[in-house]
């Protein structure tokens, strides 16, 4: 098992996707993702594998909080198993070559799920596990964080009792996260009223099996895993002692206030340019004085 | 096995009778294994029956009894809404209890028949619908290693047309909530407690072993009550 001399920063190069520790969320436009997965080989593409890539700290670093034969068999067994499946599943098809949030996206197919989606998700979920913990971790966010947890939430306090209730109360296999939300109505004729911040705000949600946040548009922060194998070998059936465990000692604050940061920055940049493309459409209908008037038997005036 | 179902009763504070709570209210309780905790080695270890048994087990059935209190609180008030939200705490507990309830005795020690093969008119059917004996375990076992997350796999009994099917449940759904007339012969319970001690994430050798230890008798018993 070679999880022994991990790095001890983020961004060596080569993650699932190449991707700094802000990840990328997927703000991309409805027309990069009308891409439908037929699962039909496609040549001529390069392969790109996603790679496993080992959590920011050595095995044994979250002791006594996380045990290394956790951090062995869930890191080295289970994720593992998840990455390197989901490369034979999305090799010579239409996902290879797309990041893993497009893979995501794609496979989730609007909730009917298509074979991939289960791999891809807890691969990307894992990743976003590990880089939420930190030895030594634990007490409580400041700064901007710290502010939106009291504003959305009431206080720390009430966050940590909804988040844990979230944790305990996924039945069966899951995941609970804190997200930024930022989405707006997403059907192609809204329109949208101008964001204001109050559409902006941090939730706790919870999700089964694979699903994650990125699937509502939403921008997860930080999230535990609750599936039985992330605290069985640790805690046996204890999980809100596990839940409690992992806030009190191991959830790294730095990152979520730094995916915080990016989450905002993304939701401003597209808002942004919503706005430039709506007064673009704006500019080009005003231009033709014309305009488009059905009438039984006349042929209709083009644009 | 006296001695430790005393203690098990001991530690539960209820009598092995049918407990009573408010205005008559009956709740469940921990039903006691028909054999010892190591007795299906090597297939399932004995620290994982003990645990499966003793912590989660009794936590459903705890947390069933704690939820059906409220329920019956909340009926009595007419609070509709408490009712309403009270039902998935139901479900999931309830569930399990139901689902284990039947799991320990879909197990027998191999010296007290766990592992053979079922004869009369069980063994007729399943050749008939499943071609033999094998091809079901292979499918049930492959069904089983294909669910994702938890949930358990079921060879259940569609009383309507007197047909065995292959079901697989989420979470702790119990086999009715597929359809009404089925009934359960055999569960796997698949959620990674039930084997992650002993094969840690190697699914399908657990799926593989626990047929050495399967209760084919309470399976055809069950089925020959259905279909005399």
């Amino acid at each position: 098992m070679a999880a022994a001399a991990a790095p001890t920063s983020w961004l060596t190069g080569q993650g699932l996707g190449g991707r700094s520790p802000g990840f990328q969320f997927p703000w991309r436009s409805k027309e990069k993702l009308q891409r439908k997965y037929t699962g039909k080989a496609v040549y001529g593409q390069i392969s790109a594998k996603f790679e496993l890539k080992p959590p920011p700290y050595p095995p044994n670093a979250l002791e006594p909080h996380m045990s290394k034969d956790t951090l062995e068999y869930h890191w080295g067994k289970h994720h593992r198993a998840y990455v390197e499946n989901l490369n034979k599943q999305i090799v010579g098809t239409e996902l290879d070559g797309m990041s893993l949030e497009d893979v995501i996206i794609v496979s989730y197919n609007k909730g009917d799920m298509l074979p991939p989606f289960n791999n891809a998700a807890q691969a990307w979920n894992h990743e976003f596990f590990w880089e939420s913990m930190k030895p030594g971790g634990g007490g409580k966010p400041s700064g901007e964080l710290l502010e939106l947890i009291e504003r959305d939430f009431g206080s720390f306090d009430r966050f940590l009792e909804e988040f844990k209730s979230a944790a305990a109360t996924q039945f069966g296999s899951g995941w609970a996260w804190l997200a930024y939300k930022a989405n707006r109505l997403n059907v192609d004729n809204a329109v949208n009223p101008f964001p204001s911040e109050k559409d902006k705000k941090l939730v706790v949600v919870k999700s089964p099996n694979a699903v994650n946040p990125l699937v509502w548009d939403y921008s997860p922060l930080l999230t535990i895993d609750v599936w039985e194998h992330a605290y069985f070998l640790d805690f046996e059936n204890r999980r809100p002692n596990y839940i409690s465990v992992f806030m009190d000692k191991l959830v790294s604050w730095e990152v979520v206030s730094k995916r915080l940061e990016i989450a905002k920055a993304r939701a401003t940049k597209r808002e942004m340019e919503e706005e430039r493309r709506k007064k673009e459409e704006e500019e080009e209908n005003s231009e033709d004085e014309a305009v488009e008037v059905y009438v039984d038997g006349d042929e209709s005036e083009s644009e | 096995m006296a001695l430790r179902s005393l203690a098990i009763r001991k530690a539960i504070g209820l009598g092995k009778s049918v407990g009573l709570g408010l205005r008559g209210l009956q709740t469940v309780t921990l039903p006691d294994l028909p054999y010892d905790y190591s007795a299906l080695e090597p297939a399932i270890s004995g620290e994982i029956m003990q645990l499966h048994h003793q912590k989660h087990h009794q936590a459903y059935v705890t947390n069933y009894n704690k939820a059906v209190e409220q329920l019956f609180q909340a009926l009595n008030k007419v609070d509709t809404s408490t009712v309403v939200q009270l039902q998935g705490a139901i479900k999931f507990n309830g569930g399990g209890h139901v689902n284990h309830s039947i799991f320990w005795k879909n197990l027998a020690p191999v010296h007290e028949g766990g592992g053979e093969p079922p004869h009369s008119s069980l063994g007729w059917a399943i050749d008939t619908h499943f071609g033999s004996l094998e091809a079901l375990i292979q499918k049930m076992s492959a069904e089983g290693a294909a669910l994702q997350g938890s949930g358990w796999v079921w060879l259940g009994l569609d009383t309507e047309f007197k047909r065995l099917v292959v079901e697989t449940t989420a979470n702790q759904d119990p086999l009715v909530t597929k359809a009404p007339t089925l009934v359960p012969l055999l569960g796997i319970d698949v959620w990674e407690h039930a084997y992650y001690l002993q094969y840690k994430n190697v699914k399908p050798d657990y799926l593989k072993n626990i047929w050495n230890v399967m209760n084919w008798k309470y399976a055809s018993d069950v089925y020959q009550k259905e279909c005399p």
